[in-house]
């Protein structure tokens, strides 16, 4: 094993040693939860867990919820009330699925955000990062086919919606789109496909999961600090080290179950707060809804989306230079993907030798904006596409890709960071004071 | 702890006017009723519910179906088995594919639909529009008194302004609840129209909100069952979450020792 130096698994009677040579299972899963984890990390770190109790619990009231739930256009809708009036705590386990997706998404957005200030992209976590992008895509896709599977007017007018921003795409655009939708518009072959891919690709998180757990255990844990953990012996590694299981384990254990108390609040007490009323009423592709509002968690970029209408000189300006193929629409939809992609390069595009942004002075400044702009193109993202708010997400969509093209690779260049600390060690006693010299950790 | 909690006021800011938005323009005006189901210890007032059958027996079933609601989980609002059995059979007919005529309905029928005038479904009406939801569209009222689709079908039923006018062949009352301010569905209630048999009066006002709270019960009949699921989660979660505080202050105090600095 690569990695921090620490104690390995040694089966000790006859059946460990024979399991062992045979499938050495027991060995995998100790050094799996006994890694050793810098012991500085901070509040921000817990979101980790809770997103892994998010995947198992929409995967788990997920399959009950197909026990009961039928995909066809004529009576996905009624079998929704089914769940909701006549199976055993169908409610229950209905609205934890629907809430489930939004704390899902609130987790993935602060485990992002968490990585983005802590610089924990960067080398040599890269790869973690990109498989942590991946895995968000995969969760936005999951999400957004989930939303169209109670057949309600937001669930079929949203599908229209975004499987026509593939329509945008010159050319081979319509051709894409039909053969997304299975016909020429959103009908029972689309919501059958969506079905059996929102069943599927939960599974293929779970898989890309276990790779970005494998990549960050193979470079050891970011830290609040972003100093590396000493790995020239084993006694130094675990002076700024504890074994995950069980510090981390119960310190997110706690932290999980404090957020499960809010979450179960929204659950019990309001949870159609984040829906949207329009999706209690029964498809109809004759009749759209006044405003198509994407679910919370597709706001932001959503406005990236709008915001690049033919009225902006980038977009007049790709037009002109590409003929005419590259219309507003396919702006669009080339800015909302840009914006994603944007983030998956931040470790090329971040030219600072220090990771954590503690200790670089002007970094915190832009990053700080960087979140209030992805909150304020959250709500720009559900306010009606006029003036004002056409010009605010036109800036805030500017700033976000200024944010990583610009001000990331410059303040490398330009800006003196602060001191770091030496170790690990000494940035956990500056916090939390120099633990006994004869206390021994707890088992 | 003062970012922590700035940060989760600015995501609740955010995600307020998602939810929120979804009430659409106009200058509608949705009165704050005040129901007994609201907030997390609200009821039902099943005296209520029973008048809102009443009405809508009497007087939205002549357009408006019920069709997602089984006549069976009437006895939730307190009526007995034979009481039940007499009001569907007394009241709706449905067909039956194996008669390949119409019956009298029994308990395990749902409500009939009702498409004759194009008039909407209710069963889930009370959830398919949004309440009162400031101030200044913030969605606040929402968070602590639920969507507010009943205030939304009291306050449609409450507001007609008596002026109607005809567009297109089709007559539309002014409605100051409505998106756009006209509808077409004439103003269903007047005063005394049904007399409640519990000698409660029956104003236009008293009926609109009694029809509202029994569609709150029709599209969430579930509510209270699931208020009880969010106290007995969110009492033994906190409760975990204290056990799992002391585990952990216990379990790291060895390792933290004292602050010297």
């Amino acid at each position: 094993m690569s990695g921090i130096p620490h104690d390995h698994y040694e089966p000790k009677t006859n059946g460990e040693k024979w399991l062992n040579s045979r499938l050495p299972i027991v060995g995998l899963i100790y050094d799996t939860i006994m890694i050793p984890t810098p012991k500085n990390l901070n509040w921000w770190w817990i979101w980790g867990i809770v997103l892994a109790f998010c995947l198992a619990l929409q995967i788990v009231t997920g399959i009950v919820l197909v026990m009961h739930y039928t995909p066809h256009v004529d009576l996905a809708f009624a079998s929704i009330e089914h769940i909701m009036r006549n199976v055993n705590g169908g409610y229950m386990l209905r609205y934890l699925h629907m809430n489930g997706a939004s704390l899902f998404f609130v987790a993935v957005y602060i485990h992002i955000f968490r990585g983005l200030f802590y610089g924990s992209y960067k080398a040599p976590r890269e790869i973690t990062w990109i498989v942590g992008m991946l895995i968000y895509l995969m969760m936005m896709g999951t999400a957004f086919m989930g939303y169209v599977l109670p057949w309600g007017q937001m669930s079929f007018w949203g599908a229209t919606v975004i499987t026509g921003l593939f329509g945008a795409i010159p050319f081979v655009g319509e051709a894409i789109q039909t053969w997304l939708l299975g016909g020429p518009a959103v009908d029972n072959a689309t919501l059958n496909r969506f079905f059996s891919l929102h069943y599927l690709l939960p599974f293929v998180i779970a898989a890309l999961v276990i790779v970005h757990i494998w990549a960050f255990h193979t470079t050891g844990n970011n830290n609040p600090t972003g100093v590396d953990v000493r790995r020239g012996s084993k006694a130094e590694a675990e002076k700024d080290t504890l074994p995950f299981w069980p510090y981390f384990v119960i310190k997110d254990l706690f932290a999980l179950a404090v957020i499960l108390v809010v979450f179960w609040a929204v659950v019990g007490f309001m949870p159609n707060y984040l829906g949207h009323p329009d999706n209690y009423i029964e498809a109809n592709p004759l009749v759209t809804p006044a405003h198509i509002v994407p679910e919370w968690y597709f706001l932001p970029f959503y406005a990236i989306l709008r915001a690049f209408t033919g009225e902006v000189w980038v977009v007049q300006f790709a037009s002109f230079i590409t003929g005419g193929i590259v219309d507003a629409k396919f702006f669009g939809v080339i800015a909302m993907f840009g914006a994603i992609l944007a983030m998956a390069l931040a470790p090329w595009l971040d030219t600072s030798s220090v990771r954590s942004g503690k200790y670089r002075p002007m970094f915190k400044w832009w990053f700080y904006l960087l979140v209030i702009d992805f909150f304020a193109l959250m709500w720009l993202g559900a306010m009606p596409a006029e003036e004002p708010y056409a010009t605010f997400s036109l800036i805030a969509s500017a700033y976000w890709f200024a944010y990583f093209f610009v001000i990331l690779p410059i303040l490398g260049v330009i800006e003196k960071p602060l001191a770091q600390p030496e170790t690990i060690e000494e940035d956990f006693n500056a916090h939390y004071g120099k633990a006994d010299a004869d206390a021994t950790p707890a088992e | 702890m003062f970012k922590k909690l700035a940060i989760g006021a600015a995501f609740a800011l955010a995600l307020a006017p998602a939810a929120s938005f979804a009430a659409g323009g106009g200058e509608q005006h949705i009165e704050d009723f005040s129901f007994s189901f609201e907030g997390p210890f609200g009821t039902w007032d099943k005296n209520q519910l029973q008048r809102g059958l009443q009405v809508y027996t009497e007087v939205c079933a002549a357009c408006h179906g019920l069709k997602y609601v089984p006549l069976r989980t009437l006895e939730d609002l307190g009526y007995s088995e034979e009481e039940v059995i007499a009001y569907a059979a007394g009241n709706f007919e449905v067909f039956d594919p194996e008669l390949d005529d119409f019956r009298p309905a029994i308990p395990t029928d749902h409500f009939p639909a009702n498409d004759g005038v194009g008039a909407p479904d209710l069963s889930l009406m009370a959830k398919a529009r949004a309440g009162f939801h400031g101030p200044y569209g913030l969605g606040i009222n929402q968070f602590f008194k639920g969507m507010g689709g009943a205030e939304y079908i009291a306050s449609l039923l409450d507001g007609y302004t008596g002026h109607e006018k005809e567009e297109a062949g089709t007559v539309l009352y002014e409605n100051t609840a409505f998106p756009g301010g006209w509808i077409s569905m004439a103003p269903p209630l007047a005063e005394d129209q049904v007399e409640f048999t519990d000698g409660h009066p029956a104003t236009v006002e008293a009926m609109s909100e009694d029809i509202a709270a029994f569609l709150m019960w029709t599209a969430e009949p579930k509510m209270m069952e699931r208020k009880y699921s969010g106290f007995v989660g969110v009492i033994f979660l906190s409760l975990l979450s204290v056990l799992l505080y002391l585990v952990n202050k216990r379990l790291w105090a060895a390792v933290k020792g004292k602050k010297t600095a």
